[in-house]
């Protein structure tokens, strides 16, 4: 088989991976070698989905002794397969890394005879591309759940970022939808890449060339509407992931209708839930870097995001005892939980307000986003002038400004966040 | 007493500009706009031209860190590069302001010259920062060579990125819209003027790479999430006719 139509059906096997970030690690270029990192990542391009594309996505195969039902590449499916030698792919990714087309290598697999097998096959593709290519990009690669965890490790120690995908949200659907995976399978090599970067985090401060274990950390994705889990359900998760397994990122994706098994939406005129997927993301956000708590996000009263409204103008306007801010004195928690405000914009008024008091104009300046931000604030006391709006017309004002981005397909994971870079 | 308003001449590089910043504090004059030599016309003010003196501008540069700080020092330098509409304008308001102020200064984000520059600082650094993604280098006889067409001049800022990214290769990096050119030889760089550049053809490996990028960047998109408008806004149309993915596909050379 010629290389252009492996790279065709290991790509395509590859593409409903939700993660193609090249984030998390600093790493400049030597002598004698090729490649650096850079801690923000890099978008490379952008297709037509509208994702980035930083990373040559590919499998190492699509053949696959597994079933799972959620997934394109299941034993049962009829589909062409392919398997790319680790010379070929050493060679793919050379080529393309010296066009700049991409910042590195995410590799995956399915599970070609074993979960052992199928790791050393990606070891040693990644050696040889370490070793004797000299390569120092960016390298994502899954561990496999299963394989033993002597491979795991050496894996990770080729690799910049590891990952094992959750998969689904809850463990009934993992039994349901993926008999051949337990839940333990999965959380085992989670528990071992953790210790893992944790011990080589502590030998780099004791001695400069201990080596690296997985030093871009370690993520983790699921499929979101396959099953019938609750946003206030997928969030809990997602925080005690963050904390019990230090992830650097939760990803989501939304489910594709890639199967007709009667346990899982019928494909017939299933919409993926790509909006719910944006609010997952905006409200993982609120965890990461707006210090809230699954459990102020949503509640029993409320289990699921709405999909009208970004989820801090939800929380705002369940809580509008917390306003109206004063963005003149309010600390910098405070000013965070201002819908309209960001991590930077509350970082520039801390700054800013030493040399005078703020007035509204200044805010736009700083780049507050006053249309939203207007609403819960007062500078010196005032509030925009003529703003006297219930709660009720509030709610109508914030989603008629939203709707504008949602007339058209729905936007993507990065459309609010990203300012240049990948996450 | 308020300066004299005069209009300044000068060649356009950073040397000069700065030795435009020492004549008007040694002369008293406030400058009403600075011009290039070669877009000389006629002004409103007195028109004064200004030699580039390499002692002069090395003294203005080397008050920077003190009197601007370290932020400071580096927007004005970056500012220099961006395409800020009036760019030395407001540099050398941004300037005084400094000098008046000291370090600091820049954090007063509500001030117009702060604010114009800082905005037009983080309009370059995220333009440069988007085309150390967005560059395509093709591989033609052994060299790495590739084309941009940037708003503001991001050469100097991807000058790091990439000889650090590619230290065994050379490559050749040309900016069509400055006409300047980054060149890079294992353990040199320089960043030249440079009027017209084209590429040459591709071989047959080059060809297949191309064929393989594009083949893969197709692949990967998902049908189901089709949205074109979110592709726009991470990737505005201006940079695509660089970009080997949206080339059209090319004539395989015929086989011998
Ligand atoms: S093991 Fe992986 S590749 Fe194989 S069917 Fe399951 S999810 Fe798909």
């Amino acid at each position: 088989m010629e290389l252009l139509q492996k790279l065709e059906i290991l790509a395509d096997a590859a593409k409903y991976d939700a993660a193609c970030t090249s984030s998390g690690l600093s790493r400049s270029g030597r002598p004698g070698t090729i490649g650096s990192t850079t801690a923000g990542g890099c978008c490379h391009s952008f297709s037509a989905d509208g994702r980035c594309i930083s990373l040559l996505k590919v499998l190492m195969t699509n053949v696959c002794v597994y079933d799972c039902q959620y997934c394109v590449n299941r034993r049962s499916n009829d589909l062409p397969r392919a398997a790319f030698t680790p010379r070929e792919l050493c060679e793919l990714t050379m080529g393309f890394y010296r066009r700049n087309y991409i910042e590195g290598l995410f590799l995956s697999s399915a599970v070609l005879r074993d979960p052992d097998y199928t790791t050393e096959r990606m070891i040693q593709c990644l050696r040889l591309l370490r070793e004797e290519y000299r390569f120092g990009g960016y390298i994502h690669a899954k561990a496999i759940p299963g394989a033993d965890p002597i491979l795991t490790r050496q894996l990770g120690l080729l690799a910049d970022r590891l990952s094992v995908n959750i998969e689904l949200p809850s463990a009934q659907s993992l039994a349901l939808l993926a008999p051949d995976k337990k839940k333990q399978a999965i959380l085992a090599p989670m528990k071992q890449i953790r210790d893992g970067i944790t011990v080589s985090k502590q030998e780099l401060k004791v001695y400069r060339h201990a080596p690296r274990f997985a030093p871009a950390g370690q993520s983790t994705q699921m499929i979101v509407g396959a099953t019938g889990e609750s946003d206030r359900q997928i969030l809990a998760l997602t925080q005690g992931l963050y904390r019990t397994y230090r992830l650097k990122r939760v990803f989501y994706s939304a489910y594709m209708p890639v199967s007709n098994s009667p346990l899982l939406p019928a494909p017939q005129g299933f919409q993926p839930p790509l909006l719910r997927e944006h609010r997952l993301y905006q409200a993982d956000w609120l965890l990461r870097f707006y210090h809230f708590q699954a459990e102020e996000i949503l509640d029993e009263n409320q289990p699921n995001l709405d999909p009208r409204l970004d989820p801090k103008c939800g929380w705002a306007l369940r809580h509008l005892e917390h306003f109206p801010v004063e963005v003149n004195r309010a600390d910098y928690e405070t000013l965070l939980r201002v819908p309209g405000i960001g991590v930077k914009s509350a970082r520039r008024i801390l700054a800013a307000r030493r040399f005078g008091p703020l007035n509204f104009q200044g805010l736009k300046q700083l780049g507050v986003v006053l249309k939203r931000a207007q609403y819960f604030i007062t500078c010196s006391g005032r509030m925009e002038r003529g703003l006297r709006v219930n709660p009720d017309g509030l709610l109508r004002h914030l989603v008629a400004l939203e709707a504008p981005n949602l007339a058209q397909p729905e936007p993507e994971q990065l459309s609010l966040f990203s300012t240049g870079g990948a996450s | 007493m308020s300066w004299t308003q005069v209009s300044y001449l000068y060649d356009g590089s950073l040397a000069g500009f700065l030795t435009c910043v020492f004549e008007a504090y040694t002369h008293r004059e406030e400058p009403a706009d600075f011009t290039p030599f070669h877009q000389a016309c006629a002004s409103f003010y007195a028109q004064r031209s200004i030699e580039t003196d390499q002692a002069k501008a090395q003294r203005v540069y080397r008050s920077l860190e003190g009197k601007l700080g370290k932020t400071g020092k580096d927007w004005l330098l970056r500012g220099f590069l961006t395409c800020l509409p009036d760019r030395e304008l407001w540099l050398w308001r941004f300037l005084r302001l400094g000098y008046q102020r000291g370090p600091g200064f820049t954090r007063d984000l509500t001030n117009p010259a702060v604010c114009q520059i800082h905005k037009a600082v983080l309009a370059l650094n995220s333009e440069a920062h988007q085309f150390t993604g967005f560059v395509r280098f093709s591989q033609l006889e052994g060299v790495l060579v590739g084309t941009i067409t940037p708003k503001n001049r991001v050469l100097p800022l991807l000058r790091l990125h990439f000889c650090s990214r590619l230290p065994q290769e050379q490559f050749l990096l040309y900016d069509k819209a400055h006409r300047e050119a980054l060149v890079h030889t294992p353990g040199k760089w320089a960043i030249l003027p440079m009027e017209d550049f084209q590429m040459g053809q591709a071989d047959q490996e080059e060809l297949a790479y191309r064929k393989m990028w594009r083949s893969f960047y197709h692949t990967i998109s998902i049908e189901g999430r089709y949205n074109p408008r979110c592709r726009m806004t991470h990737m505005p149309k201006r940079y695509w006719g660089d970009m080997t993915e949206f080339a059209p596909p090319e004539q395989e050379a015929l086989e011998e």
